[in-house]
């Protein structure tokens, strides 16, 4: 378990130390993804009989954050409470674009998704 | 007369409200409700419980007159395990290899096709209704991880609270509206329907796609991690077209 969360720490923090270092527009949680990743794909090269990563402290640690992900948002999402004066001037607008761009991406990324896959795997 | 219980419950008012357990405590029991709420809707996409959880909180904070900066000393500890959380996207990603290898060309157009789309109808819409180029920097980069939507915001003259702001609300309506959405196109692939849902409403839409089901999880997480990186990069371009 808390070997578990030494891994998870520590791919984030050597994340956030090359985003820093090559500073590169993408956060270090990303790069720390990417690295855990590596670490994972390390460990079935060297271990082919090792456990699967789903029955480790690991896996169950993050099955277990990533089934809770969405509380992780309430902190940052009551930080509408501070936008009062641009949302009350702008804030038609904004819905209006929030609500119909996001619709228009949900429905090119999935279509385009599905028409390339039925087309690939022919 | 006075009421000695009364000024002692002011006195504990006073200490707990200052101190980061209240807030952390509050922002916990509020979105165990909310998710019970959900889970009574049948898991309505209306019934959304961040959207319930911040409704709550916001009216919690407006009644007491609680600052924000107050209230995020305690609701930090939950805001900070989004790093890790992130970083735990490479578990479901590793189990799911060899789908993700499979689709990676569907993927990548998806991914193409999906970024300027969001980036270039959300500056075109709000400049339409006439909204300032620093609002406009603002909600380029609306349907990325807030981090780099921050960051993006800020090197181009937006404001990078706001822009978090209008990463969450997109993040909220995409995950209400990605299901019906989806569902009206025909789109029931797995993997398509959480690609979707990562890439136009980032965590939010992850968090969404796993509760339908691991393997949409996991397409959404991707989605998100690499259309932070391709946003980042495109945001600049369209504002310039937009003559700004």
């Amino acid at each position: 378990m808390l070997g578990a969360w030494v891994l998870l720490l520590g791919c984030q923090l050597a994340g956030e130390a090359v985003a820093r270092l090559i500073a590169l527009p993408v956060p270090g949680p990303v790069l720390g993804m990417a690295l855990l990743f590596g670490l994972l794909a390390l460990r079935g090269a060297v271990s082919p009989v090792a456990p699967t990563v789903e029955h480790t402290a690991l896996g169950t640690l993050a099955v277990g954050l990533l089934a809770n992900l969405s509380l992780l948002f309430v902190p940052a999402g009551t930080g509408v409470i501070q936008q009062g004066p641009v949302l009350l001037h702008n804030g038609f607008g904004l819905l209006v674009a929030l609500v119909v761009s996001t619709a228009l991406t949900l429905a090119v990324t999935g279509g385009v998704f599905a028409v390339v896959a039925r087309w690939v795997w022919r | 007369m006075s009421l000695p219980v009364l000024n002692g419950l002011d006195v504990v008012w006073v200490y707990l409200a200052a101190s980061p357990l209240l807030w952390l405590t509050l922002t916990l029991a509020a979105y165990v409700l909310a998710d019970q709420v959900a889970v009574l809707c049948g898991r309505h996409p209306l019934a959304n419980p961040v959207l319930l959880a911040v409704a709550m909180m916001v009216a919690l904070l407006m009644v007491t007159g609680t600052s924000y900066g107050t209230y995020f000393e305690g609701a930090q500890f939950v805001h900070f395990l989004l790093g890790p959380a992130t970083v735990a996207l490479a578990v479901p990603l590793w189990h799911n290899r060899r789908d993700v290898a499979r689709a990676l060309l569907p993927l990548l157009a998806a991914l193409l096709a999906g970024a300027v789309t969001a980036v270039v109808s959300a500056v075109g819409i709000a400049w339409a209704f006439g909204a300032p180029p620093s609002v406009l920097a603002s909600i380029a980069p609306k349907s990325v991880t807030a981090a780099i939507a921050m960051g993006v915001a800020k090197e181009l003259g937006g404001d990078p609270a706001l822009a978090a702001t209008l990463v969450i609300i997109t993040g909220i309506v995409g995950s209400m509206m990605a299901g019906p959405v989806l569902a009206g196109l025909g789109v029931h692939d797995r993997a398509a329907r959480g690609f979707a849902m990562g890439l136009a409403a980032h965590g939010m839409g992850t968090a969404r796609a796993f509760q339908i089901d691991p393997m949409a999880g996991t397409f959404a997480g991707i989605a998100m991690g690499l259309n932070g990186m391709l946003t980042a990069a495109i945001v600049p371009v369209v504002l310039r077209l937009f003559g700004l």
